[in-house]
């Protein structure tokens, strides 16, 4: 048990970041739940009484498709940032100590550089009149009239661009503890280069994989500003539907109850996950 | 022992496939050419124009105020909050360390979102003091996460020593516990001032009238074409800070 001053000292140590994250975070997740129940007022607020219409509004089918282009565009995304990710943290946690802090501070200045400008950046480079698409025509890759941008080809490729460090930096900390003699023991017993990576490397960094593919799937989950700025009108995803909601319709009740399906989408991997993990640690230990 | 090519090979691709359009943008800054299709000649017009347009500096200024008063109030709270983590064990700290990590792993859409709907049932009219509170929440779990990864570095038995050596509790944290843990502190305040100062989407639901700050500057930037030869030109000098900031923090981190 823990001791008066001890508890007291506790206790005035953790206040003030846990009541500012009850204040700010905790109770904002619940009232955004609780507006999906509430009627919209034509000033963009929110009406007295409760209501059930909002959500049977979500039975809308023009939903579904948003839904599933939403699921498939961000499981793509996961998949392919972690294809690229394991080999390069792999290759990152095997070189000297200065090559890595390079290869490391290479991966973050992109990471850190400014979101939107990154997104312009690929908008210029799918241009028409943009320096890809003029190799790609002279490489006679594409015919003279092809549109890289506008289209959910664009759309998937911002994304693995923006996702693709929340994918190496989870998994170059797993890399980085990993035993590599471990792969010399492997090889040792004749197993090959491919052999040895994916049935030594792979497993031995299975939990930064899983942190990895957690985060970028729900970081890609969530956008809004990469199929507005880079995908057709027919390439939304969830989040365009609610930023329309609450900008466009101004209707803050009916984005509510699409974020609060948003935030299931989120929760439920994440659960399973802690969930799984908590069931691997005992049968660890 | 003979090692494979293939994970060089892909680091390479990768790390060309992060900075290639960031090089065509810097490129494009100094290019005469309008669209940037074609190489027309060098020329600092850009930089010129972004020089006399009063409202981007002006968006700069209130970018910095949000980002300074918001990384400063993140690493007070962030540094209290990696201390109770690191230091004790309870129930407690359970539901802290839960509280402190969701954020990270929230959408930024489901953030703003949240906010926006608190702010509006609570009738606080979104502006400055609305954008500082956005801001402080989301860096708060980060400047935590980089304050504990120092702390679980920390030899406490260094605090024993100065206690043994006649300091009292109050000297022992001044002068020998917050020294060494300030080079955590400050690469968390930086890691949260890049963060407030890029961050778009959760600023765009709980910003108000006057309040653009730079990325919404930006935005509205690349939505008139005549504007989008300085985005280079701005984007360029961002690039070039960002890059000052990340080998800032990453020698602060590094020493020991």
């Amino acid at each position: 048990m823990i001791s008066g001053s001890r508890g007291s000292k506790q206790w005035l140590l953790t206040l003030p970041s846990l009541a500012w994250l009850g204040v700010f975070f905790v109770i904002p997740s619940i009232l955004v739940v609780l507006t999906a129940f509430r009627p919209a007022d034509l000033h963009g607020g929110v009406g007295a009484g409760w209501t059930m219409a909002t959500i049977h509004e979500l039975r809308d089918p023009a939903y579904l498709p948003i839904l599933w282009r939403t699921v498939w565009l961000s499981g793509v995304t996961t998949l392919v940032c972690l294809v690229l990710a394991v080999p390069m943290t792999f290759q990152m946690a095997r070189v000297g100590p200065r090559m890595r802090q390079w290869l490391l501070l290479l991966v973050i200045i992109p990471f850190l550089s400014n979101f939107l400008i990154r997104i312009f950046a690929w908008k210029s480079l799918l241009h028409p009149e943009g320096p890809l698409t003029r190799l790609l025509v002279w490489l006679h890759f594409i015919s003279e009239d092809a549109m890289l941008l506008n289209n959910v080809g664009a759309v998937l490729l911002v994304l693995i661009y923006t996702q693709l460090p929340f994918a190496i930096l989870p998994l170059y900390a797993a890399a980085e503890k990993f035993d590599f003699a471990l792969l010399d023991a492997a090889r040792d017993l004749g197993a090959g280069p491919w052999r040895s990576f994916s049935k030594v490397f792979v497993p031995g960094v299975r939990r930064g994989l899983v942190s990895a593919a957690v985060m970028v799937f729900v970081c890609s989950v969530g956008q809004y500003v990469i199929p507005q700025m880079v995908g057709g009108a027919s390439d939304e995803m969830l989040g365009n539907k609610i930023a329309q909601r609450v900008f466009s319709d101004r209707n803050l009740p009916h984005a509510s109850a699409l974020a609060g399906g948003l935030m299931l989408a989120v929760l439920v991997p994440m659960l399973v996950v802690s969930i799984w993990q908590r069931f691997g640690r005992k049968e660890a230990s | 022992m003979k090692r494979s090519w293939i994970p060089s090979l892909i680091t390479l691709g990768v790390v060309l496939f992060l900075f290639a359009p960031l090089v065509v943008l810097v490129a494009n800054s100094f290019n005469a050419s309008r669209f940037g299709g074609e190489w027309e000649g060098f020329t600092l017009n850009w930089y010129e124009k972004l020089w006399a347009a009063g409202e981007v500096w002006e968006s700069l200024w209130i970018t910095l105020k949000i980002a300074v008063s918001a990384s400063l109030a993140a690493m007070v709270l962030g540094t209290l909050a990696a201390y109770a983590l690191h230091r004790f064990r309870s129930w407690l700290q359970n539901v802290h360390h839960t509280l402190i990590t969701l954020p990270l792993v929230m959408p930024d859409i489901l953030m703003g979102i949240s906010l926006l709907a608190l702010f509006v049932l609570t009738g606080i009219e979104t502006g400055l003091l609305t954008i500082w509170i956005a801001h402080v929440t989301f860096c708060l779990s980060f400047v935590t996460m980089v304050v504990l990864g120092r702390l679980q570095d920390f030899d406490f038995t260094l605090i024993d020593a100065a206690r043994d050596l006649g300091a009292t509790r109050a000297m022992a944290v001044k002068k020998v516990l917050l020294p060494l843990l300030l080079p955590g502190v400050l690469a968390g305040g930086l890691l949260a001032f890049t963060l407030s100062i890029d961050d778009y989407v959760i600023t765009f639901f709980v910003s108000g009238p006057g309040t653009t700050t730079l990325p919404l500057r930006v935005a509205s930037m690349m939505r008139t074409s005549r504007s989008l030869p300085m985005i280079n030109a701005l984007s360029t000098l961002l690039i070039a800070s960002t890059f000052v900031l990340a080998v800032l923090s990453s020698r602060l981190q590094r020493r020991a």
